[in-house]
């Protein structure tokens, strides 16, 4: 009994992952009982009985090389030439010097509104394009909890045109965020929310209007999320249904 | 040479290597050959999508494997899996000290490697990845949480409920082992 203190910290002594002054306390009461040093032994060939077991794939020559061809650069022009186009290659260094801030902001942010575009049309191609069916905000929201690391309201959509479908996990740039769907008149709308801190990096939105998309799409932060409402609808209705998220999130 | 392809260069260059250690982990998860193969492949494109967001001088495998492990839980499989698996209590103090059996510890450099493979294909897949991160990948604890964006408490409790569910398997296929040993033992005697 006296060693169960002893014991719970076992498998972290073995992964070495103690602080140093508790590390030498245990390898000093490891080294003097019985139980323990046994208990320890026992971690240690499971943990390297694993170990060998687990290497247990290995992927073949063929598909290595496909995924390397895959990501390789591409090979480069003969160079003999470039002096040729130095002076053009030197204009064209100078305007991207004097653009480049921009331009990377505008690709980074158009990224990012391209991803949403893509998640909305990929979801709504899907067989089963939502996870929880339900137009039912009670019964909604409470099924992202435990799956996205934040929690949100949904609007109350009594009195207005908008019907919820239900709601699905979703990724964007590695980040894990609640995807929406809504219908009004016969069409769809996502709604994607994720933490604002996750895509703040990638994401100016002064630098691209969402207009040059081909869809409507409203983005705004509030409360710490991202939010992006999207569809082929009236610009009236993504608007309008922003509004409703906008007053919920409030 | 342009930006890009230095990028893709270093791309390359920090990505392969881990190509198959990453391959072996996807194919732990998806339990299927060409799946892996697709999940691999979805995991290089993406990587190099954004690899314009990752910070030099981070962790990059951690960041290849939390990509890895994304692409799959949101895969058809992956969804099914992750849909079939209870809600783990993850701070779970409790679980910390296992009780581990020290006769049964000896039989583990004579268990049947395939019957060790077929008690972790059983784990559920929380299990299952934690394991494969620890102890196949030697990643630490603070690696770990930044594959899996959870805190190192839930890694240690985790962690802590995978081995002691992988002893519970294997003990029942260990005693069987312990018969077998001794009667082939006895078998030599004669």
């Amino acid at each position: 009994m006296v060693c169960e203190s002893w014991k719970a910290k076992l498998d972290t002594y073995i992964d070495n992952e103690l602080p140093q002054a508790e590390m030498y306390m245990v390898d000093r009461h490891v080294r003097s009982c019985h139980s323990c040093s046994t208990g320890t032994l026992a971690r240690v060939q499971m943990k390297r009985t694993i170990q060998l077991a687990g290497r247990r794939f290995t992927p073949s020559t063929q598909f290595r090389k496909r995924v390397q061809l895959s990501i390789a650069p591409k090979p480069q022009r003969n160079l003999g030439r470039v002096w040729m186009f130095a002076a053009a290659a030197a204009f064209i260094l100078v305007i991207a010097a004097l653009t480049s801030t921009y331009v990377e902001t505008r690709r980074a942010g158009g990224q990012v509104f391209s991803e949403i575009a893509d998640l909305h049309v990929a979801t709504l191609a899907s067989s089963t394009p939502v996870d929880v069916i339900s137009t039912d905000r009670h019964t909604v929201k409470p099924w992202f909890q435990g799956k996205i690391p934040f929690a949100f309201n949904l609007p109350e959509l009594q009195n207005s045109e908008f019907s919820l479908l239900g709601g699905r996990m979703t990724y964007l740039e590695q980040t894990p965020g609640a995807h929406l769907i809504y219908d009004v008149r016969k069409h769809h709308i996502s709604v994607f929310v994720f933490q604002e801190r996750s895509l703040a990096a990638r994401l100016d939105e002064n630098s691209l209007s969402p207009k040059e998309l081909p869809f409507n799409m409203e983005t705004w932060s509030q409360g710490g999320l991202r939010y992006f409402v999207i569809g082929d609808t009236s610009a009236a209705d993504i608007d309008h249904l922003a509004k409703l998220f906008k007053t919920a999130g409030s | 040479m342009s930006t890009a392809n230095l990028q893709l260069d270093s791309f390359e260059e920090l990505a392969m290597p881990l190509f198959d250690q990453l391959y072996n982990f996807a194919h732990w998860l998806t339990r299927n050959r060409e799946e892996a193969e697709d999940l691999v492949q979805e995991t290089y494109a993406k990587a190099l999508k954004g690899f314009g967001s990752f910070q030099l001088g981070t962790n990059f495998r951690a960041w290849m494997y939390r990509i890895l492990r994304n692409t799959f839980l949101t895969s058809r499989t992956g969804l099914k899996v992750t849909m079939t698996v209870p809600i783990d209590p993850e701070e779970d103090g409790a679980d910390l000290a296992v009780e581990r059996d020290t006769p049964e510890t000896y039989l583990l450099e004579q268990l049947n490697r395939e019957l060790l493979h077929s008690a972790m294909d059983e784990l559920p897949v929380h299990s299952r990845e934690i394991l494969l991160l620890c102890e196949v990948e030697e990643m630490s604890y603070q690696e770990i949480a930044e594959t899996l964006s959870v805190p190192i408490g839930t890694v240690m409790s985790r962690l802590s409920r995978a081995r002691k569910t992988l002893s519970e398997r294997l003990r029942p296929q260990m005693q069987r082992g312990a018969v077998t040993t001794i009667t082939k033992g006895t078998n030599y005697g004669l």
